[in-house]
């Protein structure tokens, strides 16, 4: 079962007979503007369809006006959707009365504003407990929950000061905090980092990555911005005229683009910055076993024409390479096998492999948090991917 | 033939008269509740005020002058504060700044809940919008005929006529200060699970207390300036004086009870800019 379910979910703003007319005329397959100017009302979301699975970073990216914020507010009720249904844990939350909104987003559900939308009149402490307050929650227990969030987000020794006194940065921590405290299962994050500078918004969007491995939430994060949805998301939406128009893992909107508006989005984004070593890297099809003799191990590099073979244990952890000019003159295999000097894993992002890539004369070897080696990456990879 | 027709002539005198009457007959005992309990209120602020002696009264306005805007602004307002006296207008000065206070309380009472019903009621809005209107441009002597027709002459009827005359602002500037918070902060309270209640308190009136505080400064500058007006309805005070130089053309003495006017509000007004300025260092969303 997915976490989040919305299912047909269709905003429409305007007055009700405004309304009514435009549900008429899209039915109709008629475009938004067209509605607009007969009817007079703003079709805000049209069509959605999507599943959220637990534990899932969902990015939805889309230009300003393409219903992804207004769509974001329909999970919470901060919008009402005109018709469809928003579905929950398997609970369509459009049935929930108001205590059990209520009930909802005080425990389930936060929420990370652009404008951080912090309250000026209260310290940063006192913030970050607001979504504990409203419950009444003791103080003592509060204060230590809101701690714990202070801490969580590295603002430790701020909890007294105003946000006026905190950097754009900072707030946003304060932003995030203050929805970390509730220990809600899903987060909400409406374009957090489009109001910041481009270093701090880079550093905050390791930070989230870091976190994610750490707190494991569902996050549904909204952005106008190509790059950071492909950097964050383990899958994206991408959104046009309020309707999807694409979805998937961030390769295949490399890989089969939708259409041409899908290319057209992509195609500034600097691949290297947000494609992973693991979603580039070709397959190892040459490889050798540590106790390979040294006629054998001619025989593999003639018959393969190879100038270098990397060497894995049976469990194949990577444990050097040969090369083939030194396996050619050698007498034995003593001493031969050449220890990794350079690897990478297969998580990190391929810009930072560019100057190993430069220095090396093998391929790079690509290897998990345990060792194995699981593909290799050389520099006509790198340049077939920002061709 | 360019004159009004005289058959469409009708006036709302009478309807009005009648209605007054109607109300001193059937709703006396409102009128004497709400006497007395501003009597009462008079006899506690007053008896505060004429407690503390007057090197108090121009010690606090120089040290909050000082704190507030920089010490040349606190020694002008301790100086002015004591020339009322040098004028010989210290209680009467005293009697003005008792029914000032009051009718910004009852102003506050009356002012603040309809400042937040506007806010939040779209027909609150609608129906406030034009009475609001309307009670800013009456002439303010208007007020003084039904303020002594239901309360007699004195100071209570003062107090009457100041808090219609001089609430608008507060009203205004509450429904003003609600509506202008950040769309993103209320957002915020709601997706945090807020009660109406908890929105409220925790959220919007403390997000628009400085326009709020601009508002009750309006307030306390219009009540100031109906106090003198309603000295002619009897309410002692600096007003008075005024009123006294009129009668015997006294231009000398008009002129120093002018002066104390002005100072007095003065004082209030720059140490109430001063409260409202340090609330918005902390608010402010830079």
């Amino acid at each position: 079962m997915p976490k989040i379910h919305l299912k047909d979910v269709e905003m429409i703003f305007g007055k009700s007979a405004q309304v009514k007319q435009a549900q008429a005329l899209k039915a109709q397959e008629v475009s938004n503007a067209e509605i607009r100017s007969q009817t007079g009302a703003t079709v805000g979301v049209r069509h959605v369809d999507i599943e959220i699975e637990e534990g899932e970073l969902f990015v939805i990216v889309g230009l300003s006006g393409s219903g992804k914020s207004t769509l974001i507010r329909c999970l919470n009720r901060l919008n009402e959707p005109t018709s469809g249904e928003v579905i929950i844990d398997g609970d369509n939350i459009m049935d929930y009365n108001d205590e059990q909104l209520m009930q909802l987003r005080r425990h389930k559900v936060s929420m990370v504003f652009q404008s951080f939308a912090l309250l000026s009149h209260r310290t940063i402490e006192d913030n970050v407990v607001y979504g504990l307050e409203v419950q009444d929650i003791p103080e003592e227990e509060r204060y230590a929950r809101g701690q714990e969030a202070i801490e969580a987000v590295g603002l430790k020794g701020w909890e007294q000061s105003f946000p006026s006194q905190l950097s754009g940065g900072m707030r946003q921590r304060v932003g995030l905090a203050r929805a970390l405290a509730n220990q809600p299962e899903i987060l909400l994050m409406d374009e957090p980092y489009s109001a910041l500078d481009p270093l701090i918004r880079r550093d905050m969007q390791d930070e989230l990555l870091g976190l994610e491995d750490y707190i494991s939430k569902t996050i549904v994060f909204i952005t106008h911005d190509m790059n950071e949805a492909f950097k964050l998301g383990d899958r994206i939406a991408l959104m046009k005229d309020g309707e999807v128009v694409q979805l998937g893992d961030p390769n295949s909107f490399f890989d089969n683009p939708a259409n041409e508006y899908v290319e057209d989005f992509i195609k500034d984004v600097d691949k290297t910055r947000v494609l992973t070593a693991a979603q580039v890297m070709r397959k190892v099809k040459y490889k050798v076993a540590t106790d390979i003799d040294l006629d054998e191990l001619k025989e593999y590099f003639t018959q393969n024409d190879l100038s270098f073979v990397y060497v894995v244990d049976e469990k194949n952890m990577l444990q050097g390479y040969y090369l083939a000019e030194e396996v050619a003159k050698a007498k034995n295999t003593k001493n031969l096998i050449n220890p990794v000097s350079k690897k990478f894993l297969r998580r990190n992002f391929v810009k930072d492999i560019i100057a190993m890539v430069d220095e090396s004369d093998i391929d790079i070897p690509i290897v998990d948090a345990t060792g194995r080696l699981r593909g290799l990456i050389n520099g006509s990879d790198i340049l077939k991917l920002m061709k | 033939m360019f004159d009004f027709p005289e058959a469409l002539e009708f006036s709302i005198t009478a309807p009005i008269d009648a209605g007054v009457q109607w109300m001193l007959q059937n709703l006396s005992f409102i009128f004497d509740a709400i006497t007395a309990v501003i009597v009462a209120m008079f006899n506690v602020v007053q008896a505060g005020l004429l407690f503390v002696p007057w090197f108090v009264y121009v010690a606090l306005v120089l040290y909050l002058g000082t704190k507030f805007h920089g010490y040349k602004t606190g020694i002008t307002l301790a100086v002015m504060l004591t020339l009322i006296g040098v004028f010989g207008l210290w209680e009467s000065m005293i009697y003005t700044l008792v029914v000032v206070i009051i009718s910004v309380i009852v102003s506050l009472l009356i002012g603040l809940p309809l400042g937040i019903l506007m806010a939040k009621s779209e027909r609150g809005e609608r129906v406030m919008k034009p009475i609001l209107d309307a009670m800013q441009t009456m002439p303010s002597f208007v007020y003084l005929i039904p303020a002594v027709m239901l309360f007699g002459l004195g100071r209570v009827p003062a107090v009457f006529a100041t808090t219609i005359y001089a609430v608008p602002p507060l009203i205004r500037l509450t429904y003003l200060g609600i509506t202008g918070v950040e769309k993103e902060v209320i957002e915020a309270g709601k997706a945090f699970g807020s009660t109406s209640r908890q929105m409220l308190f925790k959220i919007e009136l403390p997000q628009a207390l400085p326009t709020i505080m601009t508002g009750v400064n309006q307030t306390t500058m219009m009540a100031m300036a109906m106090v003198v007006i309603s000295s002619m309805i009897g309410a002692e005070g600096i007003g008075s004086e005024v009123l006294l130089a009129i009668r015997r053309l006294e231009v000398g003495r008009g002129f120093q009870a002018g002066f104390a006017i002005v100072f007095l509000a003065i004082i209030l007004d720059r140490l109430m800019q001063g409260v409202v300025t340090s609330l918005q260092g902390v608010t402010d969303h830079a």
